[in-house]
């Protein structure tokens, strides 16, 4: 475990290791981890100034490993920031964040590939960065590998801008995945996305999470994206952003964002999402 | 109200049906049990149909087709140019000392290269300009990188170092030629002081326009310090450093010149500038001009041979090339 405090910096903790780094022969999921929560979020607040608005308060959330949880609400409630401090990329200002050993890999809204080299050296380098150990061939095959993963395999050689913005996405994912870190955190990744294209990015999304096993949280503003993935969504209000309500969703294999289950749930989030929304004004 | 349909447009005749047997749902995929295998294959087809959708094939014109349609126009131009400047001479019969024509210019010319004054001052002068380049280049870089990460020092010298890419290079020369003497390091210092403030500027701008987006991503990758500045800081930065040593470039060139005319003499060997300040002591306006072509004529030369395709390349890896490329 990896502590994130408020009181100390907010590092990825200590150094994954060594038997950790080596890099998996392909992606079979990873066995059923130990009772051990992949995320423990305790008494978590933030505010940026000491008299500035209270943006995230008394969070308190444990996620169990291998768990697809999605984190719902209005624009602006905090859910990118909490986001952020679970990656380290931000310190709580009080309170406690654990993230199992090896931490936490993020996708963000923009794919945020580097525009001047190829997918596949833009996978190599999170190989490289990450620590892996691997000998640049290695890693050259190991990207090419999860580039496959992804349905990519013919585009490694194209640079950023030849991309769709799906494809673009989907090399942010196999970049993700080659950090080999058992938490994956998404930031509204889909969000840019045309409805055609996200729609196909959340049965690749789900296929990917079922063959890794990764623990996923997955921030979204959009209710049926929530209740399509996630086995349990999160609703958080905004100012100061809390978690109120949640709701699991017993997964029965893949579903999808037409049925009438989604439809159903998806009104109910709606209604309580809009209830908080109302108290703000 | 009637039932929802769906029309199949695709048949040779429209068929309807009622969606008795709709395959999305819960209920149905929990009754039917789901093939992974089929449903992944399913999946791939769609994805790959859509990516070749959304990605567009381009068609590339031929190397020689492009090598013509970017020389021809300058080309025709100037030739336009000198047959304009010809025919002036032909008919308005101007005193040929105050307004040679381009055949006086040519035989000038001509007559430098015969003696091998022409060769010498090219050599001589290209030499000093990429080493002094190459130099400044040396210089301006680590104070680019120094500057950029280090705001106190930023803060400190930042306004010097734009006073000193507006200060006119030539105006060095004196005190340097009280310092040096009529040597190189005189040359060579007031190029220093013409190159190395562009160089270190450009770089340090091209640092400041690198998406914070990009060091946050550097960062969630595990990247050290080190790592964050050779593989994602410096990488972004290159366009605005390339814009850095053009200017840079540029700045040396001209630099170079203004010395080599002002300072003649002494140990300074014989360069463009002091052939430009000898056609002007022997009143040779053909030398004087053709000299001027030629200075210009390498500052073309090099900016078409050695930045211009770097700057390409360099844009085009990153998709930031207009549709004129």
């Amino acid at each position: 475990m990896s502590t994130i405090t408020a009181a100390r910096s907010a590092g990825r903790g200590a150094p994954p290791p060594a038997g950790r780094g080596a890099p998996q022969a392909g992606l079979e999921p990873r066995p059923p981890g130990t009772d051990a929560p992949a995320i423990r979020i305790a008494g978590l607040g933030k505010r940026y100034a000491d008299d500035g608005p209270v943006v995230l308060e008394g969070i308190d959330l444990d996620v169990a490993p291998g768990q697809f949880t999605c984190l719902l609400g209005a624009s602006g409630c905090g859910k990118s920031t909490l986001l952020s401090i679970v990656a380290g990329l931000e310190k709580p200002s009080s309170g406690t964040v654990e993230v199992a050993d090896g931490g936490a890999a993020v996708m963000f809204q923009d794919a945020s590939l580097l525009p001047w080299l190829t997918a596949r050296r833009n996978v190599e380098l999170a190989l490289r960065l990450g620590g892996s150990g691997l000998s640049a061939s290695a890693r050259r095959a190991r990207a090419l590998e999860l580039l496959e993963v992804v349905n990519l395999a013919d585009a490694a050689e194209k640079r950023p801008h030849e991309l769709s913005g799906g494809m673009r996405q989907r090399v942010a994912l196999a970049r993700a995945l080659a950090q080999d870190r058992p938490v994956l955190l998404m930031d509204e990744p889909f969000a840019a996305l045309d409805a055609i294209t996200r729609d196909l990015l959340h049965e690749e999304l789900q296929r990917v999470w079922r063959e890794t096993g990764r623990t996923i949280v997955f921030v979204t503003h959009n209710v049926r994206e929530a209740v399509r993935l996630g086995q349990r969504v999160l609703l958080m209000s905004s100012r100061p952003g809390r978690i109120v309500r949640e709701w699991e969703i017993a997964d029965e294999g893949p579903r999808r964002i037409e049925s009438p289950q989604v439809g159903t749930l998806s009104i109910e989030i709606t209604e309580h999402l809009r209830r908080e929304i109302r108290r703000n004004a | 109200m009637p039932d929802l349909v769906s029309v199949d447009r695709g048949g040779p005749e429209a068929r309807l049906e009622t969606p008795a047997t709709d395959p999305t749902g819960l209920e149905t995929a929990a009754a039917r049990p789901p093939r992974p295998a089929e449903a992944a294959d399913s999946l791939n087809a769609d994805l790959r149909g859509l990516d070749a959708l959304q990605t567009e094939r381009r068609t590339s014109r031929p190397r020689w087709r492009r090598l013509i349609d970017g020389a021809l126009p300058p080309v025709v131009l100037i030739a336009l140019l000198i047959a304009a400047w010809q025919a002036y001479t032909l008919i308005a019969q101007p005193r040929p000392d105050l307004s040679p024509g381009p055949l006086d210019v040519a035989a000038a010319l001509g007559q430098a290269w015969e003696s091998g004054r022409l060769q010498l001052a090219v050599t001589t002068s290209l030499e000093r300009g990429v080493l002094g380049f190459l130099i400044a280049i040396a210089i301006g870089t680590p104070l680019g990188l120094l500057l950029a990460e280090w705001r106190l020092l930023r803060r400190a010298l930042g306004p010097l170092l734009s006073g000193l890419q507006v200060l006119p290079s030539v105006a060095w020369v004196p005190a340097a030629i009280i310092w040096f003497g009529l040597s190189d390091a005189t040359v060579y210092f007031v190029v220093l002081m013409g190159a190395v403030p562009s160089i270190a500027n450009g770089l340090v701008a091209g640092i400041d326009q690198v998406p914070p987006q990009l060091r946050r991503v550097g960062t969630v990758l595990g990247a050290s310090r080190w790592q964050l500045a050779t593989a994602v800081v410096v990488p972004a930065a290159l366009p605005g450093y390339l814009a850095g040593l053009k200017q840079g470039w540029a700045f040396s060139w001209r630099s170079l010149m203004a010395a080599e005319i002002i300072a003649f003499g002494g140990t300074i060997g014989f360069g463009l500038g002091s052939m430009l300040q000898q056609s002007r002591d022997l009143a040779d306006l053909a030398g004087a001009l053709g000299t001027i072509l030629v200075i210009l004529a390498i500052g073309v030369v090099i900016e078409l041979l050695v930045f211009a395709p770097i700057e390409r390349g360099l844009l085009r890896r990153r998709g930031l090339t207009g549709a004129n490329s």
